[in-house]
């Protein structure tokens, strides 16, 4: 039905898509360590060795755990799963809260105990207005 | 089939379009305005800022559908080499650049009240930033080179390339961690957008489509207009 030229042309688009997604996939995946924004706490806790370098970790604030003692502001981040202690002192985002996300950003001392360097705010994918996150709590 | 629409068949009614066009946008996009900034509600945790979304997701959802339709005729229209196809690519191109640059400004604009930042260079946001220089090789090369076949060519290998990055820009935030939120409305399992807002949402969504196909009519337009004046040059 179709002329050879066209039935070549459909071919080496084929070829180049296929290609291309496999070239991608690979590369993405061997560089995932790199494409994650954040470390979850548990992740950290699995590493071999201590990072030197500047890292982020991320997962909820513990509910509870945020004090602050001479303007220095620590508190626990948690995955549910493993925590990890942040100490830090700085400009804190309005939406930093206990049981909400965050990403702290900065230098791992040891296993336990991280110092942040910068606080980011991480937003979940609730959208709703106040009277129906109080008709929720309600509940 | 595609022989059959000569120049001045489509010309007579994308000519007379954008009028209509243009009113349908002006009443949607009014009440969609009036819907996302004054009637819908505050959100319990962001307050006001949430009305920025109105205006940042239906830009990102317009900036990646036109992506996905310039590639797919630039496809179907390198293989069975018809030029009509070229054309409307290149209409549609402009206001696809300019509604992903209005996403990357608003996230921005919302990242630093929320977030604390204004730029973080997670897979979310890396990857719209790459769409949007897809965008910008897309549109250059139509300004390159001269030769028509030349020009095909090299805007279908662009979109080929460009059209990997947009399942990941979508499933960026499942398959990484990402400081973007995951997306709030979902086909298959319940959106976790309140109703109240997300009608607002999809008002601007039509707005924005409809001032995409206004652009794209009056880019369109041109293009016919040059191919007349020509003369020679058949779609």
């Amino acid at each position: 039905m179709y002329g050879r030229k066209v039935k070549l042309r459909f071919f080496f688009i084929f070829l180049i898509a296929v290609t291309l997604s496999l070239t991608i996939f690979l590369i993405l995946k061997s560089l995932e360590e790199n494409v994650v924004y954040f470390k979850s706490p548990s992740e950290i806790k699995t590493l071999s060795e201590m990072q030197q370098k500047k890292i982020r970790i991320g997962g909820m604030v513990k509910t509870d755990s945020i004090s602050i003692v001479n303007k220095e502001l620590s508190f626990v981040i948690t995955d549910f799963k493993s925590e990890i202690n942040v100490v830090y002192s700085g400009l804190i985002p309005n939406l930093f809260e206990e049981g909400k996300g965050v990403v702290a950003e900065g230098f791992l001392k040891d296993e336990n105990f991280f110092s942040a360097t910068k606080i980011l705010a991480k937003h979940d994918e609730n959208y709703m207005p106040p009277e129906v996150k109080a008709a929720l709590e309600e509940k | 089939m595609f022989q059959l629409l000569e120049p001045n068949r489509i010309f007579s009614i994308t000519s007379k379009a954008p009028k209509y066009v243009l009113l349908l946008f002006i009443l949607v996009v009014s009440i969609g305005l009036t819907e996302a900034l004054i009637l819908s509600p505050e959100d319990y945790k962001q307050s006001h800022s949430v009305r920025i979304m109105y205006v940042h997701v239906p830009a990102a959802w317009i900036s990646l559908g036109i992506f996905s339709t310039i590639t797919i005729l630039s496809i179907v229209g390198y293989i069975f080499k018809i030029k009509n196809f070229f054309l409307i690519s290149k209409s549609l191109a402009p206001s696809g650049f300019v509604f992903n640059v209005i996403a990357l400004v608003t996230g921005s604009i919302w990242g630093k009240p929320t977030w604390g930042t204004w730029w973080a260079w997670d897979a979310r946001i890396t990857s719209m930033l790459i769409l949007a220089l897809f965008y910008l090789m897309y549109l250059i090369a139509w300004r390159i080179y001269e030769d028509k076949e030349q020009v095909f060519k090299v805007t279908s290998i662009i979109t080929i390339l460009g059209i990997i990055n947009v399942p990941i820009i979508k499933y960026s935030v499942d398959w990484w961690n990402t400081l973007h939120q995951p997306a709030s409305i979902n086909i298959l399992s319940k959106s976790t957008i309140h109703s109240s807002m997300l009608v607002p949402l999809l008002i601007m969504t039509a707005a924005f489509a409809l001032f995409s196909l206004l652009i794209f009519l009056m880019k369109y337009n041109t293009e016919l207009i040059k191919i007349k004046n020509k003369g020679l040059d058949r779609l």
